[in-house]
């Protein structure tokens, strides 16, 4: 079990362990900057912060001794000839008569890093905006970006090459920094098989990677979009964040605007397991329990078009049984004036340990599998991310 | 040679040019960015982007006069030109 938790927050990493019985908060680094998502490399221990400077850029930096320093790494940055397909918007200097855009070809710059992943021995994964997967087969001494996905035929084909094929399912989310674009949120190696690789976009869907990234399929079979045309489209979902099982990797989750979606059978099929009468639907972060692919834990939103607490009251939702039934956690958090949004990457676990943060800046822990809370800080900068390390 | 003041924002992810007026041989501005890459390196990507274009939110003045090409950062310097690196008034 992990004895640390790693916080990204709008402004700076915090680093929190228990000393003298209390779980105690420590500002680490990046001071006044904003840090989407930090965590530790397992092989390496190696600390990594996607951070995102509102002047200077999105940049990684890294932390070789526990969070006592921090320094730059090597940068990610888009090669030359990397395109994609954008939505231009209207814009100041457009006659209000002028003919239709279309789709355009963008060249591609760096707007965010997301999320980091960690697959064997010296492989660092990066997914940012807009739409990339970086990789790093050197401990993260270098990255490249992973060819194949950006050359999807879900997103228009090989545009390195020549103007593919026009069209794209790829859409955009918000929280890129600049521009409406696609983003890679959640990037999962499977334990069992490095060659296994499993990521989710915002917004298109869950794609998986057999052959270590040679090769990509989309993996969204029972997925339901009930704000599209057509609910069942193999494209155009906007997974919150998807997380797996780490003992039993074929149990994947994840919760977005269309509710709670299972897997127990490696993302082949989903299935919506949401239960709306009990607020157990929308959200974004979800954690899986490292043996019991069936246990999962979820905070709990009213609706997308309220991305709000239901009520003013807090609650985390478990599921011990494949979202057949939830509990409702409540004991120590707020049931009253309580208007805490977790993003995606703000909810964690490691053993019976489990943690969360807000965008209100309050951390909580439990101990004992989510039964019970407590408030570690109550004023923190708006917390992006969670993780045990 | 042209002289080059960093705000002190950067000062904090590049302490090595800290309280600096860096000294520089360069023509256009461009140019100086590549010649304060040299001593810092990293630093041009903190300005600009992957394809050199001057990030949104960061300014940069010769003498009294913002720079007009954003894109290639083309402007011409003179010898004893001063230029300036500066964040926007923007954030939260």
């Amino acid at each position: 079990m992990a004895s640390c938790i790693l916080v990204g927050t709008r402004k700076g990493t915090f680093l929190v362990e228990k000393t003298g019985g209390r779980w105690q908060p420590k500002l680490s680094g990046h001071a006044g900057s904003g840090v989407n998502f930090v965590a530790r490399d397992p092989n390496t221990k190696t600390l990594w912060a996607a951070l995102g400077h509102g002047h200077w850029g999105a940049k990684l930096s890294r932390s070789t001794d526990g969070g006592k320093t921090w320094a730059d790494a090597p940068q990610i940055k888009y090669p030359k000839g990397a395109r994609y397909l954008a939505t231009p918007m209207p814009g100041e200097d457009d006659p209000i008569d002028a003919p239709p855009k279309g789709l355009k070809l963008q060249d591609a710059t760096l707007l965010k890093l997301w999320h980091i992943g960690f697959g064997q021995e010296g492989r660092v994964y990066v997914g940012t905006i807009p739409g990339g997967l970086f990789e790093s087969s050197d401990g993260g001494e270098s990255f490249e970006l992973n060819r194949p996905l950006w050359n999807h035929a879900s997103r228009g084909g090989d545009l390195f090459a020549g103007e593919g094929s026009g069209h794209t399912d790829w859409f955009g989310t918000p929280a890129s920094e600049g521009e409406f674009a696609p983003g890679i949120h959640s990037i999962l190696v499977d334990p069992r098989d490095a060659q296994r690789i499993v990521i989710a976009v915002s917004t298109a869907g869950v794609l998986e990677s057999r052959d270590g990234g040679k090769t990509w399929s989309g993996r969204n079979k029972g997925m339901l979009n009930d704000y599209l045309p057509d609910p069942a489209a193999e494209w155009g979902h906007d997974p919150h964040y998807v997380e797996q099982c780490v003992g039993s990797p074929d149990h994947m989750w994840q919760q977005n605007h269309s509710g709670v979606f299972y897997s127990d059978d490696a993302a082949q099929t989903w299935k919506r397991v949401s239960a709306p009468e009990r607020g157990v639907h929308f959200g974004f972060p979800v954690a899986v329990d490292a043996e019991d692919g069936r246990t999962a834990w979820l905070v709990p939103g009213k609706a997308d078009n309220q991305r709000m607490t239901i009520d003013g009251a807090l609650f985390v939702a478990r599921t011990e049984d494949g979202g057949q039934s939830w509990t409702d956690l409540r004991e120590g958090l707020p049931q009253e004036n309580a208007y805490d949004v977790v993003y995606r990457h703000a909810l964690a676990n490691s053993g019976d340990l489990l943690s969360f943060g807000s965008t209100t800046g309050n951390l909580y822990v439990s101990e004992n599998r989510g039964n019970g809370w407590q408030l570690v800080a109550g004023n923190l900068p708006p917390i992006y991310s969670v993780r045990w390390g | 040679m042209a002289s080059v003041q960093l705000t002190r924002h950067l000062h904090e992810f590049f302490p090595q040019l800290t309280g600096q007026v860096l000294q520089v041989e360069a023509a256009t501005v461009a140019d100086a960015i590549a010649e304060v890459e040299k001593r810092a390196p990293g630093f041009s990507f903190y300005i600009c982007d992957e394809l050199g274009r001057l990030r949104q939110h960061v300014n940069i003045f010769v003498g009294d006069e913002r720079i007009r090409d954003r894109q290639r950062l083309s402007d011409a310097l003179a010898p004893d030109a001063h230029v300036m690196i500066m964040q926007a008034l923007s954030g939260g």
